[in-house]
């Protein structure tokens, strides 16, 4: 088993005073990000790489902190949405269903407990699954050739709406848009000026992180201030949390929905295009599917507590595999992880578990022992959690965006890139009113390069015969899928949508 | 309405994205494909992702009323403003002013918010700066 021992020796690594403490700074910060409406695990990731980055952290540990961040952000966007009913983030959206029912019959504290509980039962078994499944694609991925990765990357950006996606039109816009974005620069290959109209700054291409930065939590600022509600006080003071231990009956209840739930979202989490709040979605369906035989889903069932939370956090997990294993991500958060690695220099993909095996394996072992501090920080210390929602907007968001300022600025000193975030922010305000996914064009400026560079590659190989991108029964594979996932969208989007609704409504 | 004016939009975007692209001077090093014909694919998606929005639009979203249209804007110039601001006025000033006025904008009381945008650039300043050791920008006063 010498999957084991690299992972002994990922222990290895992730075990020094430092990189615990990063991991523990990681998982409370995640943590609250999580909680707090507003932020979540895209952004809160998003505003830390630059500062993880110009603070010089080595690779390793940066890695550690920011993953904390991203498993911590998982645990903590429930939280919200059991105590207030709004969840802390996306995937948190299904555990308002059963999660504020609970509260509001008293239950709270049981309720956070036992989600604690399926958050850690889904991402520590979600985890054993990327350690087991990551090689294997690795193995896989050896085989690809350049037109292979070009045909990845579009079933990458062709799967990324998902299969509830409402307008792949949208989906394709914003991808195009991001990919044109990073062709903003010199050209890699011959060394010529595209797009720079003569302005310096542009010669280097628009920095991924200014971008995402701009996008994610800028936009987020003038979305709050659209809505005027930075005076939300959160109320959860009336609410009593009671005791935060589940009595051992309910876990026994409630085994079954968290082992369910955990399969169902890794394999969410893996599949291209599905992503945390899919995970979370489907566990949630089949359970009430399952075991909702009296009818109590919806008004405070423990299992539609467990389900969910377990399902999102599985997702989280198996997220992981394809952005480790190929450097494609399929979710939202995954690509800002990519973009951290890339900030670090470091390309994920099957070369990075044959170069840097102590990166991957320190990574996943962090991972492990994150998990077991969020749960241990996650049942004691919750009551403090909790505080940190009553920090209303008003005071939170400017501090967001002063953090922001702070990341990028300390990047390059450049105002030039301050400005292009806040036009970023306002671009992504008005594409979040349209309704286009911002993911696809994040995704778009960060695998932009990578994408034309294997393109071409492909085509010197072949002289220029354009055939070549399809003559491998694996691209040909690849392709096959990028247009079925495409197109599945378009046919069964709107029965999925129909049945999110329904759920939608349940509560 | 909103989704066609955006398609309009996006294939005027593909255009002139198209148009600069044939414009890339070619270099001396060449590879079968060159600098042009990738920009060119992805005008073509972009366009004919634009055709659809504006031969098929989704309903309109709900776009805020003129006065808080204004206060978007006057918050994204106050960030302009502010990143102009920051080699000139330092750090914790420039700060101090761009989040008391969000903090404001985004509902508290005047002086509540003065307060606020104090403590945050102070508070940014102290951690970031004097213990985390990340360079900022420095004013007239060093800080």
């Amino acid at each position: 088993m010498d999957v084991l021992s690299s992972l002994g020796d990922g222990f290895a690594v992730a075990f020094t005073l430092q990189n615990l403490l990063l991991a523990l700074l990681g998982c409370f910060l995640g943590t609250v990000m999580g909680a707090l409406p507003g932020l979540g695990p895209s952004n809160g990731v998003a505003i830390l790489i630059p500062l993880a980055f110009t603070l010089g952290l080595p690779a390793t540990p940066a890695l550690i902190l920011l993953t904390s961040v991203y498993y911590g952000a998982m645990y903590g966007g429930r939280i919200s949405s059991i105590l207030l009913n709004i969840p802390g983030d996306e995937p948190a959206m299904m555990t308002t269903l059963d999660g504020y029912p609970m509260a509001k019959k008293g239950m709270a504290g049981e309720a956070l407990a036992l989600s604690g509980i399926a958050s850690f039962v889904g991402s520590f078994f979600a985890t054993w699954g990327l350690v087991l499944l990551a090689p294997q694609l690795v193995k896989v991925a050896l085989l690809f050739g350049p037109a292979e990765y070009f045909a990845l990357f579009t079933l990458a950006f062709a799967t990324l709406g998902g299969i509830a996606s409402r307008n792949q039109a949208k989906a394709a816009y914003a991808a195009a848009l991001g990919l044109g974005i990073a062709t903003i620069g010199v050209d890699g290959q011959t060394g010529v000026p595209r797009f720079a109209f003569g302005e310096v700054h542009l010669y280097d291409g628009i920095d991924f992180l200014v971008a995402i930065v701009g996008l994610f939590a800028v936009s987020e600022v003038f979305v709050f201030l659209e809505q005027h509600h930075g005076n939300a006080d959160a109320d959860s003071s009336k609410m009593t949390i009671g005791r935060v231990t589940p009595p051992l009956s309910m876990l026994k209840k409630t085994a079954g929905a968290m082992s369910r739930s955990t399969v169902i979202g890794f394999i969410a989490g893996v599949l291209p295009g599905a992503g945390a709040s899919l995970g979370s979605f489907l566990a949630y369906s089949l359970e009430k599917k399952v075991s909702d035989k009296k009818g109590t889903f919806g008004q405070g069932d423990p299992r539609g507590v467990a389900a969910p939370e377990a399902g999102n956090n599985a997702a989280a997990g198996g997220a992981l595999v394809p952005m480790l294993a190929l450097g494609v991500p399929g979710s939202g958060t995954t690509a800002v992880l990519l973009a951290m690695l890339l900030a670090l220099n470091i390309t994920p993909g099957p070369l990075l578990f044959q170069q840097n095996p102590d990166v991957v394996w320190g990574l996943i072992a962090a991972l492990f022992i994150g998990n077991f501090m969020l749960l241990l920080m996650n049942i004691p210390m919750v009551s403090l959690f909790v505080r940190v929602l009553l920090i209303p907007p008003k005071y939170l968001m400017p501090a967001v965006a002063m953090i922001s300022f702070v990341g990028i600025y300390g990047i390059s000193g450049s105002t030039f890139d301050l400005m292009v975030m806040v036009g970023f922010g306002v671009l992504g305000w008005v594409l979040r009113k349209l309704d286009v996914p911002l993911v696809p064009i994040i995704l778009g400026v960060l695998l932009g390069d990578q994408m034309e560079k294997n393109l071409r590659r492909a085509m010197t190989i072949s002289d220029g015969d354009w055939t070549t991108l399809f003559a491998s029964p694996l691209s040909i594979a690849l392709w096959a899928f990028a247009i079925l996932g495409f197109i599945a969208p378009i046919v069964f989007g709107r029965f999925f949508r129909m049945k999110k609704r329904e759920e939608d409504v349940g509560d | 309405m909103s989704d066609r004016i955006f398609g309009v939009i996006g294939i005027l975007l593909s255009a002139f994205y198209a148009w600069q692209a044939t414009l890339i001077q070619e270099s001396f090093i060449q590879d079968p494909v060159g600098p042009k014909a990738f920009p060119v694919l992805i005008a073509i998606v972009l366009a004919a992702a634009s055709l659809v929005f504006v031969l098929k639009p989704d309903p309109a979203p709900q776009w805020p009323a003129a006065g808080r249209l204004f206060q978007i804007a006057v918050s994204a110039a106050l960030m302009i403003a502010y990143a102009l601001a920051l080699p000139e006025a330092g750090f914790v000033a420039s700060t101090a002013v761009a989040a008391a006025f969000l903090s404001w904008r985004l509902g508290a009381q005047p002086l509540a918010a003065i307060i606020a945008g104090v403590a945050i650039a102070v508070g940014i300043y102290v951690v970031f700066h004097l213990i985390l050791g990340l360079s900022l920008a420095r004013g007239p006063w060093g800080f």
